[in-house]
């Protein structure tokens, strides 16, 4: 018996083709897990379902869900399925929900629509909606409001929005894409247990093989708009019979090989007892100045050649560090020495020092002015130089900072807006080698990246390394991919490193309970 | 990403020829008009639009075309240059406000600012003429101080969510002082915003010229403006519609061209719609 039924479904939007045959079905208490890179139309497929899509939409095919024709419907009987017969979860839990409304309206309020129940009756099924999506009432009263929550607990409310009438279909889309791992596991056993106890079908739809593999019990993987592969999920990553599969899969699990070799005994960068404190908001008129202890006296080593991780979940205080040791802003307390001289922050820092360290941010969309050519984007840090290279030593330095991370000179001359996202990582990378600097601070740079493309940027990192005895700072919260480049691995908790040690050695062996739990809530790959 | 394309240079080219027709006109008054503004003619007074008088005539037998003529050259003169002023002090207090975020010379830029917001500006037109006596540049001297918190308040606005991006991070980075990045990469990137704030001022100082113009406080006769013309015209327009309808529509379409040539200037600067249909 099938819950819902997709057959060559085909999405054209202002004419031009984006979904083209795309066949899947989901049963009652089955989970289906959807696999693709950005671009793939996998998000389209989930939208097509719920008839959410874009205007200058045209859809074909047959969507059957429970028996009836879901393309026939029009848009006020559409009304009726969405939230009360199918339930959509989106990826950002920050944005989902109305800020001015406490948890329990906003449970409340699908409720209300679909069943036309009195408040009260309806904020008691939110009531019972969110204990079963483990934010008991005691610990969390419905007069809650969002901003009161972590991000884990925000997206339990989203669940609890799409799941309060039963729905017999949720479908999700990245759900834990913008979650630290120990939430991620978190949410993610929790979808399994409401599937396991409701017989409620469940699609999945991530680009993240381990999170699918591990939840899923059949498997579609789409590119380009088509599905290039499907399967068991406990099989198609095992027998891997496509190959674009295999991409995945390898590309997924990949490592760029790099040595210890060019490891240096002399320490580069040597963070002692280094304290980053927030002031918070008065909460009286005249009352004592809080304090907000963002980076609890952190220190380590960082040696010439050394790749070296930072590991922690969101607001641990990673990228406050990672500020501090840019001279971006000032310790309290504690000293930061590069190449033996001592670093003071932002305007006392001598261009000297500032040139030996470069960063490299997350979002490759927000970290270029959209109104400055390539050219000049990666000559900014040519500021720092003295004197300042001329313009033909200039246009020398950029082409050939462009061509070692594999684009060419004519790129130079283009826009940002005109490159992907990879390639925008590609040109950040460009951007912190100009100046030659010795150590690069990498702040989640792989983290909005599809995997194939990871793949490419972590093989660019490893060569850079390797070739320029460059250290890199690696901030991020990754655990795979850190394994994957770095020597040495710091586990940052709430402002403290609680661990330090040689990657594999942690990895292998963690000392710390904390490191213990993130690793574990870390999902695997089959055969990984 | 071509059909936005199109548009912009469809506004670009409507609105800016409106802007130059007038602009053409007023710097052709200078030389030449069809009747003399400045005579009167009591035997053609009150005309009917016709061959003789385009536009017709007032009630002094003025020539409505060659006073709408003269008096663009008032009603733009005071507008850009208004505009100028405030874009000239506004921005950089804005930018300087945000450079400076949350610390002393930010509250005290912006609490100036209000300050100046909260009198009207007819109050400070009324106050300036107080002192000074009435004419067109006082009007202006009101318009721009009027304008000065506008863009100061859009820039700081603007510039404080830019200074939160990472492209501001990486130019700190770089070593960047905070006065080098407000100009090389906070400022393009409030471009858009001011051009459109700015075309909006513009139309604003066109009405409010017209308004000061109509109580009095701005141009003085026998000099032309487009407000006076409004004001004479209140009393008769039962009986000569046409007085208040030709500098109306002049105000009209001046305001309509510059928020067309605005919106495609915007465009225009933007490489993500200028480069887009490649």
């Amino acid at each position: 018996m099938t819950l819902l039924a997709v057959e060559n479904l085909q999405l054209k939007i202002h004419g031009q083709p984006i979904l083209h045959d795309i066949d899947f079905t989901v049963a009652p208490g089955e989970t289906l897990g959807i696999i693709g890179e950005s671009g793939s139309g996998k998000s389209l497929s989930a939208l097509s379902i719920m008839q959410l899509l874009p205007n200058g939409s045209e859809v074909s095919g047959s969507i059957i869900f429970d028996g009836g024709q879901l393309l026939d419907k029009s848009e006020r009987e559409m009304c009726d399925v969405r939230g009360d017969e199918i339930g959509m979860v989106f990826q950002e839990p920050m944005t989902a929900l109305n800020p001015v409304q406490t948890i329990g309206q906003q449970v409340a309020e699908t409720v209300a629509v679909h069943q036309r129940t009195g408040r009260r009756a309806a904020m008691k099924v939110a009531a019972q909606t969110l204990e079963r999506v483990g934010l008991p009432n005691d610990r969390f009263p419905l007069s809650r409001y969002p901003h009161e929550l972590s991000g884990g607990q925000r997206q339990r409310v989203v669940i609890a929005m799409a799941i309060a009438l039963r729905p017999r279909l949720l479908i999700c889309d990245e759900p834990t894409t913008a979650l630290d791992v120990t939430t991620q596991a978190q949410v993610i056993s929790l979808l399994k247990s409401l599937t396991a106890d409701s017989g409620m079908g469940l699609i999945l739809i991530s680009h993240d093989l381990a999170v699918v593999a591990d939840t899923a019990d059949h498997i579609v993987i789409l590119r380009h708009g088509r599905v290039v592969d499907s399967g068991p999920a406990n099989t198609i990553f095992t027998e891997l019979r496509h190959p674009y599969t295999q991409q995945l899969y390898r590309a997924s699990a990949y490592a760029p090989a790099h040595t210890r070799e060019g490891v240096d005994t002399q320490a580069l960068l040597e963070v002692r007892e280094v304290c980053r404190d927030y002031p918070l908001p008065r909460r009286t008129l005249f009352g004592s100045k809080q304090w907000f202890r963002a980076v609890d006296s952190v220190s380590f080593v960082i040696r010439r050649g050394e790749n070296v991780g930072l590991v922690g979940e969101s607001g641990c205080g990673k990228s406050t560090l990672a500020r501090a040791i840019l001279g971006l802003e000032p310790c309290q307390s504690g000293s930061i020495v590069l190449d033996g001289e001592v670093m003071y922050a932002d305007t006392g820092m001598p261009q000297s020092l500032r040139r030996k360290v470069q960063v490299v941010f997350q979002d490759p969309y927000a970290s270029f002015n959209p109104r400055h050519k390539v050219s000049r984007l990666v000559a900014e840090p040519f500021h720092l130089l003295s004197p300042v290279p001329d313009r033909n030593e200039r246009a020398r330095r950029v082409a050939e900072a462009l061509i070692s991370v594999g684009l060419t000179e004519a790129d130079g001359e283009k826009y940002i807006h005109e490159f992907s996202g990879g390639q925008r990582q590609r040109i950040a990378i460009a951007r912190a080698l100009i100046i030659r600097p010795q150590l690069i601070v990498l702040d989640e740079p792989v983290s909005a990246l599809d995997v194939s493309i990871r793949a490419q940027i972590l093989d660019l990192l490893a060569g850079l390394s390797a070739q320029l005895q460059l250290s890199y700072l690696f901030i991020s919260h990754d655990l795979s991919v850190v394994r994957a480049i770095t020597d040495r691995v710091l586990i940052m908790q709430a402002g403290k490193i609680v661990e330090q040690g040689d990657t594999e050695m942690v990895f292998n062996a963690p000392q710390h309970p904390y490191t213990k739990s993130l690793l574990a809530s870390v999902p695997r790959l089959p055969g990984s | 990403m071509s059909s936005t394309a199109l548009s912009f240079r469809r506004n670009l080219l409507i609105g800016g020829s409106i802007a130059l027709l007038f602009v053409l006109a007023a710097l052709l008054s200078f030389v030449w008009t069809p009747y003399d503004v400045a005579s009167l003619d009591i035997a053609n007074k009150l005309k009917k639009p016709g061959v003789d008088y385009w536009f017709g005539t007032d009630h002094f037998g003025r020539d409505i075309f060659s006073m709408i003529m003269v008096g663009a050259r008032t009603s733009i003169a005071v507008a850009i240059v208004a505009v100028g002023i405030g874009l000239l002090v506004g921005v950089p207090l804005g930018l300087a406000a945000a450079a400076w975020r949350h610390s002393p010379p930010d509250e005290l830029i912006m609490r100036g600012n209000d300050l100046v917001f909260a009198f009207p500006a007819l109050l400070i037109a009324i106050m300036i003429t107080a002192v000074f006596g009435p004419g067109a540049v006082n009007a202006i001297i009101a318009i721009g101080i009027f304008n000065i918190p506008v863009f100061a308040r859009l820039t700081r606005g603007a510039a404080l969510t830019l200074w939160t991006r990472d492209f501001i991070l990486a130019a700190r980075v770089a070593g960047k002082n905070p006065l080098r990045i407000s100009l090389e990469h906070i400022l393009p990137n409030t471009l858009n915003l001011l051009i459109v704030q700015g075309t909006i001022q513009f139309s604003l100082g066109i009405l409010a010229e017209a308004g000061l113009s109509y109580v009095g406080l701005g141009a003085q006769p026998p000099t032309p403006s487009w407000g006076r013309m409004l004001a004479e015209s209140q009393t008769m327009i039962s009986f000569a519609p046409h007085l208040a309808l030709f500098p109306g529509f002049a105000i009209l379409l001046t305001v309509l061209g510059l928020n067309l040539f605005g919106d495609g200037l915007r465009d225009y600067f933007d490489p993500r719609l200028r480069r887009g249909s490649r």
